[in-house]
């Protein structure tokens, strides 16, 4: 399977692409460029700025008539995974799920629900909790054909897969000379969420980075969950996808036909001059609160979604920082040795030459999570905050 | 939750238990050190090489007797020489099986090449059983351009994707739940097939081994675990790693069927791994097969063993209980061995070996671009500004450039 790995360039034709990226032919896959222009004439998903709020609860169900009417279905974003994944179930027999209650259960957050009962026991698997263990039955499955997703209960315990992660998922392909391949998904919810405690609000993107021979990717609403999901179950490579715990109520009207979203590209969420805002997962949304703020004030902020955490697309990113010459960075990660610090690195040594200030990195804080809700609020990024960082910015 | 009081055998989680009346300090069942009552060994072969009056076992014709002392004998060669090759700075690091060539070799002979094998470090007996060549452990060895792992891995950590065999990662236990996911995927294609494992006496201490015993037991997955107890884990001996009555009965606390071989008795294990297997593959149900063995060679060429145990200890295993040797007296006893036969043998193999060192050693390494591929599926943009970037460094520095890696 030859899904690409790398910055695309502007002149792939979409078709090509499309047929690349998958292994048995499909009819008319629709991939999705950052532009999110889309290709094959599909609703327009112009994203209304206070539809969906920091708080992350499920937007105002629409009003029943007018949603008959417009294409598409709506889904929560727990839905949209399962979709994702139930569709490369289905297409594909070697794909198989892994992890504890996942099964009859349907998952901590209900993303593999009612596959047990359409695929089986064996396909989609309870494991004992035993995390370096499931992950490492993953590998050996992999590297003898099947297409595992793992699900972590919550990213937090894969810590205790690290060594199965780093060292074999990511190894092996490499070290057998490229005799095996690792193609598996690991997945799970993430991030700070509602008074979870310290070890349940852990940024894993953080400590996973530098894993030489996995991808990491975040999804951040219904669309890019589903097309990012199948993405990663057909990529040969091993791959992180990084869900949100707050963001799994999200709700949004996504297409009815195939389509895969590209595991290196960014989204393009908001056109715009002055800024550039990179951010990913939940604090999309703190970023488009405070874009609304400043809209208000006159400002026009460019907010991109970089999905991609593994590699960055910088195709996207640098033509963004070419056009604005200003780069903020919002992440739930915190302070030291986080996505914002290696995106800090990387846009510093590719295009320093486009840049008018210094890039401000806005992170959580280097402690654990408070489990005090007021505590908890103030450890992440708040939409206060990115507002009066791109004020700074732009003076 | 309310307890009936009842006398008679009652359902609880789990199923049917027995009452007991009292809690016995003396009793038996509440002193689980090992004590006198050890688990019971499989043994065929005496130390002389003669069949014990009274054992069960299938014979082994002579075909395969013969291939099995060929190939144990050839391992013990071939260790021998390239520990020695490694002493003189021509290999960087090596491990050997000596005193263990019965486990490896004899199992080979008795799982069919179907059987996907995850392996420790110490088996490189599979691999010769199966068709790896001299030279192909000689080029890994040596990492150069024709090591099926291009040169990536360090030596003894060898692997084939065409031979069954995983590739060796060194962290220990950590092929243990692979092995499990590698069985479900026989299972799930009901393949007539099993995975593998090995592991050693230490590795029985790692989280990994418990959990992936308990993953087999639960899931019913097709795997044979044989752990290779050599009673030291390079310093630490069993006594410091383990009170329990060796590893045999851990599995039977997971609910496996467990047995104790003798692992220099290449017969008994011949025996012992062909029962194993057949149930394994049969009922789709994990065995347990420890095999007590002695590692008479130090853990590796980074270690000396003689600082933490003594010399008379290893000699002894190494001449009187020496696994290759017992084996040769019985096939030499089925008069299907001979002196000459020896001397042939181990005048060739020594040739052989020598000479694959030597053109391992001339064979260049793996080109500059094999430093960046295979990371991932295709070599993504940011690893070929790196490729890119480090060219431009040689083209600067040639003379710091090691000569044997081509550039292209």
């Amino acid at each position: 399977m030859a899904a690409s790995f790398g910055v695309s360039s502007a002149a792939v034709a979409l078709a090509d692409h499309a047929v690349k990226s998958s292994a048995f032919p499909l009819p008319s896959l629709t991939v999705i460029r950052s532009e999110a222009r889309p290709i094959s004439g599909r609703v327009n998903r112009s994203r209304k700025a206070g539809k969906i709020s920091t708080h992350a609860v499920a937007a105002q169900t629409e009003n029943p008539a007018s949603a008959a009417s417009k294409p598409g279905h709506e889904v929560l974003l727990f839905e949209a995974l399962r979709e994702g994944l139930e569709e490369e179930m289905e297409r594909d027999p070697r794909v198989c799920i892994f992890g504890e209650d996942v099964g009859h259960y349907g998952g901590s957050y209900k993303v593999s629900k009612g596959l047990a009962d359409k695929y089986g026991d064996l396909r989609v698997l309870d494991t004992p909790i035993a995390e370096n263990s499931f992950t490492g039955m993953a590998v050996g499955a992999a590297m003898t054909g099947l297409r595992p997703v793992v699900e972590g209960m919550n990213m937090g315990f894969l810590l205790l897969a690290f060594n199965q992660i780093s060292d074999n998922c990511g190894m092996l392909h490499y070290t057998s000379g490229g005799q095996f391949t690792i193609p598996t998904v690991i997945r799970g919810p993430g991030g700070v969420g509602r008074q979870l405690g310290a070890e349940h609000s852990q940024r894993l993107e953080s400590y996973f980075q530098s894993i030489p021979g996995i991808q990491m990717v975040a999804c951040s609403t219904p669309y890019n969950a589903k097309g990012l999901m199948k993405a990663a179950i057909r990529s040969e490579n091993p791959v992180v996808l990084f869900e949100h715990v707050l963001l799994y109520n999200l709700k949004e009207r996504i297409p009815d036909e195939e389509y895969v979203v590209s595991l290196e590209e960014a989204e393009m969420v908001r056109p715009g001059e002055h800024v550039t805002i990179l951010t990913y997962s939940r604090m999309r949304y703190h970023v488009m609160q405070a874009a609304k703020t400043l809209v208000n004030k006159g400002y026009d902020p460019e907010v991109i979604d970089i999905r991609s955490l593994k590699p960055f697309d910088l195709y996207t990113i640098g033509n963004s920082v070419k056009k604005t010459h200003k780069v903020l960075i919002v992440e739930e990660c915190m302070r030291t040795g986080g996505i914002g610090a290696s995106l800090t690195a990387a846009i510093n040594e590719n295009f320093n030459d486009y840049l008018d200030a210094p890039i401000v990195c806005l992170s959580s804080q280097d402690v654990p999570t408070p489990y005090a809700g007021t505590l908890e609020e103030w450890t992440v990024v708040q939409p206060a905050q990115i507002v009066t960082a791109v004020e700074h910015l732009c003076r | 939750m309310y307890i009936h009081k009842r006398r008679s055998n009652k359902e609880i989680i789990g199923g049917s238990i027995t009452k007991r009346r009292k809690i016995d300090g003396r009793n038996q069942n509440e002193h689980c050190e090992a004590t006198e009552n050890r688990v019971a060994c499989y043994r065929v072969l005496d130390d002389h090489g003669y069949p014990i009056a009274g054992t069960t076992f299938d014979q082994v014709d002579e075909e395969t007797a013969v291939r099995m002392y060929k190939s144990m004998a050839s391992l013990e060669i071939m260790d021998s020489i390239f520990y020695e090759a490694q002493r003189q700075g021509r290999v960087s690091f090596y491990l050997t099986s000596t005193g263990e060539e019965g486990i490896s070799v004899a199992t080979a002979a008795a799982l069919s090449p179907h059987d996907i094998i995850l392996p420790q470090y110490r088996e490189a007996g599979i691999l010769l059983w199966r068709g790896f060549t001299i030279q192909d452990f000689a080029n890994q060895c040596f990492g150069n351009e024709d090591d099926h792992g291009k040169g990536r891995q360090m030596p003894v950590h060898y692997g084939s994707n065409h031979l069954n065999f995983f590739t060796v990662s060194s962290p220990i236990a950590t092929q243990l739940p692979q092995a499990a996911g590698v069985a479900y995927s026989l299972k799930m294609d009901g393949k007539d097939a099993c995975a593998v494992a090995f592991t050693g006496d230490g590795a029985t201490s790692e989280g990994d081994f418990h959990a992936a015993m308990n993953f087999a037991a639960v899931m019913e997955a097709p795997v044979l675990f044989i752990c290779r107890n050599n009673g030291w884990a390079i310093s630490t001996p069993i006594s410091q790693q383990f009170r329990s009555d060796g590893v045999v009965v851990k599995g039977q606390a997971y609910g496996i069927r467990s047995i104790r071989v003798d692992g220099n008795d290449a017969l008994a294990v011949y025996n012992a791994i062909r029962a194993a297997r057949e149930m394994v593959v049969r009922e789709q149900k994990p065995v347990l097969v420890e095999a007590l063995t002695y590692r008479v060679g130090h853990h590796s060429t980074s270690d000396d063993s003689t600082k933490y145990r003594s010399l008379k200890e290893i000699e002894e295993w190494r001449r009187s209980r020496n696994p290759v040797t017992r084996f040769r007296k019985w096939v030499e006893s089925k008069c299907w061995w001979s002196d000459e036969e020896e001397a042939q043998l181990r005048g060739t193999l020594r040739k052989q070996v020598l000479k694959a060192i030597q053109i391992a050693e001339k064979i260049k390494k793996p080109c500059l671009e094999d430093l960046f591929s295979d990371v991932y599926e295709q070599v993504p943009s940011n690893l070929r500004q790196q490729e890119k970037s480090l060219r431009q460094t040689i083209n600067k520095h040639p003379q710091d450039f090691p000569s044997d890696v081509p550039l292209h």
